[in-house]
């Protein structure tokens, strides 16, 4: 495995349910958040998880890192800077022009290196598909354990992270840990924990690292970069407002009143996972585990039954309003308010009565 | 050439119940499907080997029932299956997975020849992780192209794959050497449909089956529960929430009612959403 | 087409196909069974009862690894109006034996295993495999079947019909008719999911020990038609079923009847805080013994439900489909060791054994019950019903009227209903049915 340090397994026998942590894992210490970069953007998703991070580093009183990785220049330097106002007591970079796009190989040794040299106890990735694609490298070369699509974050009173996940297509959650080995990591999906509040604070201590390559080292070659047309990109993870509809719309031909009524609001659309399945709607519109998390200010799911996958992409939402013939649909169990109606019949009503509500007669009401 | 897709058979999750009272998973009568991103997978193999030549072999590791699932990809067409299937891989988390899977491809490599490429599905509808692919290259020593939608070329003599990989805002064009690992995004081809002939021949073809010995695991201690560096404290139900949804009447007017009652609970939206409809 | 050739074809994987391909694959024939559905069983809805002694003729050791529920001690008959039942019960310790007679299956797990047990009797078996059409030569002979696969064309020298009651290869390519609407029942059945504990207090029950209830009356608002509950280990099976002359004629659904059903003060407690882990629907052929068809022809022969070999009056329809099949492949067997060509005359066989068997015997016996039921639907399951429940009623409340009084106004009650030339001719008629 070329760069992975020696590393004991523990004591044979049963896989390990007790903390048992082989002496040279006891140097490791402080909470990392990797800081995910593309052509000069920072992905949101690695703010959220420096906001999940500072709390787990306050919770141990221990540090929170940010890892920049990334081409050398201007991009680079401001996402270093910009890891300090969210929460960064320190940031190792390492940049270098044979970064400037992601690739696995070139990636993976330079997370492996910096963790190898400075070693943290716990590792945070955004699940992205850069980031997937790269924390099971990371994880694999280090020989330690993943638990991807975490839910939930937390540290036990040893010690330990606690990662929750969904489970068994989603029915249940189940709380996963890796008592024995270093570092901890964890990947968690865009959305999924809230977006920490940024304070301008100054730049702090940043430690840079080589990457420790040249361009013959790597195989894969980028030959080129095609980016998606903008009319094709949707909002939706990042929307206020959200209308979403499910088979409780009863054909496809409905579906376009779940976006007529987002017209008049001003919102997103989106679907849960068996309108997909069927066809109906295109991948991107699904919300929910595999699909999309979302964290609204407003969620209206009509004809949506509730089912847990589609529970944990919406729970984040300020204000879950459901519309379902069935009254013991699951999704009364987590919506803040919700009406037993036909969606078919209420969507158009509410359309109406959103845009009547919501005309510039009405908005002169509301603003006196 | 020789291809080597990874599948996995899982419970048909839409099918999944949680029992009443001991709240664990009803597994009875759940029916179990070859998780549907390995079959796009499976399909982009198949046509590649159908263009170049060579053999398709399809590799899982699960209990002895899994052999269902094999049967199907050689009623597919696929040319070859390998079930991995152990008491000691129970239990195995991602690391450990691919530990095993690794060292069966190991194995494939010496008994059926060498594989130019491994595909997986993009991640599991159980797991859902998308980790194994990137966990097997890693292990083997394989350059690893994820999120594939297409393979636009493929050089046997050059050693050479152009794929195009999704990415943040956009496809990247990526050229690396074989051998290499590919994991296929769904929706990007649709499996087919075997022949008669195809069925009558995957019907009567051996599944072949390994142990872990048989598979030349040199560390039994890295399989399974044992070899998983995560392990599973708690299995649970999502709380619910202390008070259920305040169900509205619907009444003469329930559009009405119903944005009253929005409104009323949250006074700010009020003003946002008429913000937002003005476009603003 | 498909150049390889099979010595037989066997259409279907319910318990009819199964046993077939069990059969001529353990004499050694060379076998191909085709099933439409993803898996064995994915098609096949029954309540479900399976009867050992027909499967022991074929899986003599089933009892080693069959899923197998309960085995049943107790059985119970219960005539129903809409607020009571009276019941003939029979519990039997003899029923505890060390190879149990009769057990409550659940097909999906259960036609799994028998149809690995195919697999491992040597047969090639297909699923997702619809075969669309009988291959005929031109004098009519069957050679064979087209699938819906590509290249889907396959011969053999004989093709067995499993198909179903609704299959459409047979009456399709002229062999036999489609059953009418009042020679065939819609069942609807549910499974109620409840931990095993509750089910053994419920029914009292300890272990394995299984029953079943078997239930008709006004459950059936005056249609020909039967309801059931049935113990399995951790769920409840209940269903209902009638003719689909009846519901054409009637508007009535077979879920409206269902649901009135579980609602059923009898019912409901057996049922509480169950949860639904499915819901399935069924044709069964009721016609009995006048309704079955040709069953042989020219490289073919037509075997279960297909056969319409159902015993309605006995709710036996699972081993006469086995039986059926497995004396099917043995006469076809026997054919073929004589080295004679599948033709109608020699696969008359398969008649006259299955003649000589139960499965004719029984359902000749009840040959004129089907008529009857339909004809007298009124009255065997609305009208006797409510007669029996007010007659217990009265015998039972205790309220000062001398008993002479009781008898008395029960009997008028009989004959004011029925009178006495009906009463005396429903006796006769199901007297003489019976027989």
């Amino acid at each position: 495995m070329g760069t992975a340090p020696k590393t004991a397994a523990p004591a044979a026998g049963r896989a390990a349910t007790k903390k048992e942590l082989p002496e040279h894992f006891k140097a490791y210490k402080h909470v990392w958040v990797f800081i995910e970069q593309e052509r000069g953007q920072v992905h949101p998703v690695s703010w959220e998880l420096m906001g999940a991070g500072r709390k787990l580093a306050d919770k141990l009183k221990v540090d929170l890192a940010a890892v920049v990785i990334g081409p050398e220049g201007e991009a680079t330097r401001s996402a270093a800077a910009e890891s300090f106002c969210y929460g960064a007591d320190l940031v190792y970079m390492v940049a270098d022009n044979l970064l400037a796009d992601y690739r696995n190989e070139s990636y993976t040794k330079a997370l492996t290196d910096v963790v190898n040299t400075y070693k943290p106890e716990i590792l945070l990735l955004g699940a992205s598909t850069l980031g997937r694609d790269l924390a099971g490298s990371v994880a694999t070369t280090l020989l330690t354990g993943l638990t991807a699509d975490c839910t939930e974050l937390d540290v036990d009173a040893d010690g330990s992270l606690a990662a929750t996940r969904p489970t068994f297509g989603g029915s249940l959650l189940c709380t996963i840990y890796t008592l024995n080995y270093r570092p901890q990591m964890a990947t968690v999906r865009p959305r999924v924990m809230p977006m920490p509040e940024r304070v301008v604070r100054p730049v702090g201590r940043i430690v840079s690292h080589p990457l420790g390559l040249v361009e013959d080292d790597i195989v894969t070659k980028v030959l080129s970069f095609l980016p998606d047309r903008d009319s094709a990109k949707s909002n939706l993870a990042y929307a206020d407002v959200v209308v979403a509809g499910g088979l409780g719309l009863g054909s496809p031909e409905n579906f376009q009143l779940v976006r007529q009524l987002a017209t008049v609001l001003g919102a997103e659309y989106g679907c849960s996972r068996p309108l997909v399945q069927k066809g109906w709607v295109t991948s991107d519109r699904q919300i929910g585990q595999t699909g999309k998390t979302i964290r609204p200010k407003l969620y209206i799911a009509a004809g949506i039954s509730g089912a847990i996958q589609h529970r944990v992409g919406v729970e984040g939402a300020d204000l879950i309003v459901a519309i379902n013939t069935d009254r013991n649909a699951p999704i009364f169990d987590f919506a803040h308010m919700g009406i037993v109606a036909d969606a078919i019949r209420l969507l158009p009503a509410l359309t109406a009565a959103f845009r009547a509500r919501l005309s510039p007669h009405s908005r002169d009401r509301i603003a006196s | 050439m020789h291809i080597v897709v990874c599948i996995k058979q899982v419970p048909d999750s839409a099918q999944i119940r949680v029992h009443p009272v001991t709240n664990t998973i009803m597994r009875q009568g759940v029916p179990t499907i070859i998780n549907p991103y390995d079959l796009f997978a499976l399909e982009a193999a198949l046509e590649l080997r159908d263009q170049f030549g060579g053999e398709v072999t399809v590799l899982t590791m699960g209990p002895p029932s899994a052999e269902d699932s094999l049967r199907k990809t050689l009623t597919f067409g696929a040319d070859r299956a390998v079930l991995l299937t152990d008491r000691f891989f129970a239990g195995a988390d991602t690391l450990a997975t691919t530990y095993a899977l690794a060292t069966a491809i190991r194995k494939i490599s010496t008994e059926f020849g060498a594989p130019d490429l491994v595909f997986t599905g993009k991640q599991t509808i159980d797991g859902d992780t998308a980790q194994v692919g990137p966990g097997i290259a890693k292990r083997l020593g394989l350059l690893q192209l994820t999120y594939v939608a297409k393979i636009s070329a493929l050089d046997l003599q050059a050693r050479t794959i152009d794929a195009e990989r999704r990415s943040e805002g956009g496809v990247q064009l990526l050229r690396t050497r074989l051998p290499c690992l590919v994991t296929m995004l769904e929706a990007t081809n649709q499996i087919r449909r075997g022949a008669m002939a195809d069925a009558l021949r995957a019907a009567r073809a051996p599944v072949v089956k390994w142990s872990a010995q048989d598979a030349g695991v040199e560390d039994i201690s890295k399989c399974g529960l044992r070899g998983s560096p995560t392990i599973v404290k708690r299995v649970f139900a999502p709380a619910a929430r202390s008070e259920k949804a305040a169900l509205i009447e619907p009444g003469e007017q329930p559009a009405e009612a119903l944005i009253d009652a929005i409104f009323k609970r949250q006074p700010t939206l009020e003003t946002e959403l008429a913000a937002l409809a003005r476009g603003y | 087409m498909i150049e390889e050739k099979f010595d037989a074809i066997v259409v279907g994987a319910g318990m009819a196909g199964n046993a077939a391909a069990l059969t001529l694959a353990q004499r050694g024939l060379k076998v191909l069974q085709l099933e439409r559905g993803e898996y064995s069983g994915s098609k096949n809805v029954q309540g479900a009862i399976l009867y050992a002694d027909m499967l022991e003729k074929l899986i003599p050791d089933f009892r080693e690894d069959a899923p197998l529920e309960r085995h049943l001690v107790e059985q119970r008959f219960w005539m129903m109006d809409d607020r009571s039942h009276t019941g003939l019960h029979y519990r039997s310790d003899d029923f505890n034996e060390e190879k149990p007679n009769r057990y409550t299956i659940i097909r999906a797990q259960f036609d799994k295993w028998f149809s690995q047990k195919v697999r491992e009797a040597g047969a090639i078996v297909l699923c997702e495999t619809t075969v669309t059409e009988l291959a005929q030569d031109a004098y009519g002979k069957v050679i064979g079947v087209r699938t819906d696969r590509a290249d889907g064309e396959i011969h053999a020298d004989v093709v067995v019909l499993a198909e179903g009651v609704n299959g459409l290869l047979g009456t399709r390519a002229g062999l036999r008719k489609r059953p009418t609407p009042d020679k065939v029942a819609l069942a609807v059945k549910e499974m109620h999911f409840l931990p095993r504990e509750t089910i053994e207090a419920r029914f009292n029950l300890k272990g394995d020990e299984g029953m079943v209830i078997e239930a008709a009356g006004t459950i059936s608002r005056g249609m020909t038609g039967m309801g059931f509950i049935y113990a399995n280990k951790e769920c409840i099976s209940l269903g209902i079923g009638c003719l689909v002359a009846d519901f054409q004629r009637t508007g009535e659904t077979p879920y409206g009847l269902l649901d009135r059903f579980k609602r059923h003060p009898s019912v409901a407690p057996l049922i509480e805080g169950s949860e639904v882990k499915e819901y399935a629907a069924h044709l069964i052929p009721e016609g009995g013994f006048k309704a079955i068809p040709q069953l042989y022809g020219e490289g073919w022969v037509v075997v279960g439900d297909a056969a319409q070999l159902n015993n309605a009056i006995h709710r036996e329809g699972s081993n006469l489909a086995m039986t059926s099949g497995r004396i099917a492949a043995e006469a076809i067997f026997q054919v073929k060791s004589r080295k004679d060509p599948m033709t109608a005359e020699n696969l008359s066989l398969y008649k006259t054994m299955l003649d000589q068997s139960f499965v004719i015997k029984d359902l000749k016996k009840y040959k004129d019950m089907p008529a009857l039921m339909h004809t007298q639907s009124q009255n065997f399951f609305l009208t006797y019903p409510e007669l029996v429940s007010k007659a217990m009623q009265n015998f039972l409340r205790v309220d000062g009227t001398p008993k002479v009084e009781k008898e008395k106004t029960t009997f008028k009650s009989f004959i004011k209903a029925r009178s006495w030339s009906g009463l005396f001719g429903d006796a006769f008629r199901l007297a003489r049915a019976w027989r």
